[in-house]
């Protein structure tokens, strides 16, 4: 038996074995890797950086935790830029397990914020968030399709009262806040099919600038509404989030990863041209034993 | 009558509804915002009825000793423990009796559960639960250092909702997602073979898109590799991707004005 006859016939836990290998020596290694952007990625940054000081940012963030480790450093990078740069946040989770997960996310920005960082050059004193004032967290309601529709009418439709049981009434930052009409942009940052009510009955009925952060498995299936500008941006899995760190100049658990994805995708890469290798010459060589057979 | 009026409700509500999206009257969005409530009720219903199905489902498997019957042991007592999380919270840094009214609450649903299952036993098995059941009320009630709140959103910050979310729930979902990325590498390992031009195409396709943005292979190709991929992405994945969705699109109109006529009535649970 060949080395190509061995390959064609791999036991699939050496490649698990091979890439659990790869993963940890990367994880283990202290090495930078050099973040190339995407203009769609730049469009996102450039869109929120242009805004105006309290401008409301809407950020749905439809995901689950299984999607939390290319999802999270999209909404903490850019929910981060939008407090330095003292805008208003609002936030809803309409996934099943997304509030737990948008409250601890939240948190953990509000205490970033609270020592001053410098990013591309500018100097940005550290900040005390306010719930109400500075962001509103709607939380969960279930049907997605309807409660975007809802919103689009008034925020308080659907949601009457916000995460943490105050009525959205009483909140400081909802005055003047009814619908789609009064926020800037939203920023879906989603693993669920959220993300195709948000086009056609978000931005396709109310026609409010629309952005995606999506998982890097759906990411091809979205490109048709940045075609046809229907949405201003998307940003793709763990890759598109290293970029928007890069851009936004706030290193995080993103940029951390890609220490990892890229020598993984390095070798799913050199796997694939391997099986091929081996998969050419075995053909070659049946083909020739059959030649030689028929003789 | 029974296949008339849903047909009729369907015809009037469909009807509306399409009419109300080119009508921007006060009283036609008033109307319509009504109806949105009446959605979400109605999907309030659809949770009731989801886990009623979760209960029964798992009952039955332990019933009839299916395949992993013990599991659903598991599944009911992780989903009362957390239904109990969900609703409870602290009132001071106390915890009281909260731990025993845990466990003798569970054990009142895993007894009903196990009179519900069982053959012969079930008096038997009822009297526990009723047992673990007062005990359980009395802790409630006597004990202060906790309360159940079902008008407010306390219970969502509470300790024991927030260590069990983030400490396990969280920690399981991403252990499975990950795991993904090892079936990934095996699963491309093993089909992207280039058998015939097409199976050719897939192949280079992905590999070019794999690549793209990859610093480490920047080197080799430069900003050829980034351009072909932009252009794989932007060019045929998009033509594919638009007849997808405009397929999608008009489909989901014919059904729905097959559903609005009276045509398709599969809705009813019967052709």
């Amino acid at each position: 038996m060949t080395i190509f006859d061995k390959l064609m016939q791999l036991d699939r836990r050496w490649v698990f074995l091979f890439l659990a290998i790869v993963c940890v020596i990367a994880y283990a290694s202290s090495f930078e890797v050099p973040i190339l952007v995407e203009p769609e990625v730049r469009s996102i940054f450039q869109f929120i950086d242009t805004l105006p000081k309290g401008s409301v940012v809407f950020v749905p963030m439809d995901y689950d935790p299984g999607s939390m480790a290319e999802l999270h450093p999209m909404t903490y990078a850019i929910v981060e830029q939008c407090w330095r740069k003292e805008m208003k946040v609002l936030i809803t989770a309409l996934s099943q397990n997304g509030p737990g997960m948008a409250d601890q996310a939240i948190r953990a920005i509000v205490d970033s914020l609270k020592v001053p960082k410098t990013y591309s050059g500018v100097s940005y004193p550290a900040r005390e968030i306010v719930n109400g004032v500075d962001y509103v967290f709607l939380g969960y309601k279930p049907y997605p399709a309807i409660v975007i529709l809802g919103m689009g009418q008034n925020f308080r439709l659907p949601f009457p009262l916000d995460y943490y049981g105050t009525p959205l009434d009483s909140l400081p930052m909802m005055r003047g806040i009814r619908n789609y009409n009064d926020i800037a942009c939203a920023i879906n940052i989603s693993g669920t099919n959220a993300t195709d009510y948000w086009i056609s009955y978000g931005q396709g009925r109310f026609g409010f600038p629309l952005a995606l952060g999506l998982t890097g498995v759906s990411t091809a299936q979205y490109y048709p509404y940045l075609g046809s500008r229907q949405v201003f941006g998307i940003m793709g899995g763990m890759l598109g989030a290293a970029e928007y760190e890069e851009l936004a100049d706030n290193p995080g658990d993103a940029k951390d990863a890609m220490r990892v994805q890229l020598p993984a995708h390095l070798v799913i890469i050199a796997f694939v041209i391997m099986g091929n290798i081996a998969f050419f010459v075995t053909q070659r060589k049946q083909k020739r034993s059959q030649k030689e057979g028929g003789r | 009558m029974k296949q008339q009026l849903p047909r009729i409700i369907v015809l009037v509500f469909g009807a509306f509804l399409l009419f109300q999206f080119f009508v921007p009257h006060e009283s036609s969005e008033w109307i319509y915002e009504f109806l949105l409530d009446w959605i979400i009720i109605i999907g309030v219903f659809a949770l009731a009825v989801g886990i009623w199905s979760l209960f029964n489902v798992h009952v039955e498997k332990i019933k009839t000793r299916k395949f992993g019957w013990k599991y659903s042991y598991v599944t009911l007592a992780a989903f009362a423990s957390m239904v109990l999380f969900g609703l409870t919270a602290q009132n001071g840094q106390e915890w009281g009796w909260f731990f025993p009214f845990l466990v003798t609450a569970v054990l009142t649903v895993m007894m009903i559960v196990q009179a519900w299952a069982s053959k012969g036993n079930a008096k038997l098995f009822l009297i526990a639960a009723g047992v673990f059941g007062l005990s359980a009320a009395l802790i409630a009630w006597l004990d202060g250092s906790w309360s159940f709140y079902f008008q407010t959103a306390a219970p969502l910050q509470s300790f024991m909702f927030r260590r069990t979310f983030d400490n396990i729930l969280v920690s399981l979902h991403a252990t499975m997602f990950s795991l993904l990325a090892f079936f990934i590498a095996s699963a491309a390992y093993r089909a992207f073979r280039a058998r015939n031009v097409m199976a050719s195409l897939l192949l280079i396709a992905a590999l070019v898109v794999m690549s793209r943005f990859n610093p480490y292979l920047e080197p080799l190709f430069g900003e050829k590799v980034n351009r072909l991929s932009n252009w794989l992405m932007n060019v045929p994945n998009l033509a594919a991707q638009r007849a997808i969705v405009m397929g999608i699109g008009l489909g989901m109109v014919a059904t729905a004005l097959k559903v609005v006529l009276g045509i398709e009535r599969n809705y009813m649970g019967k052709g």
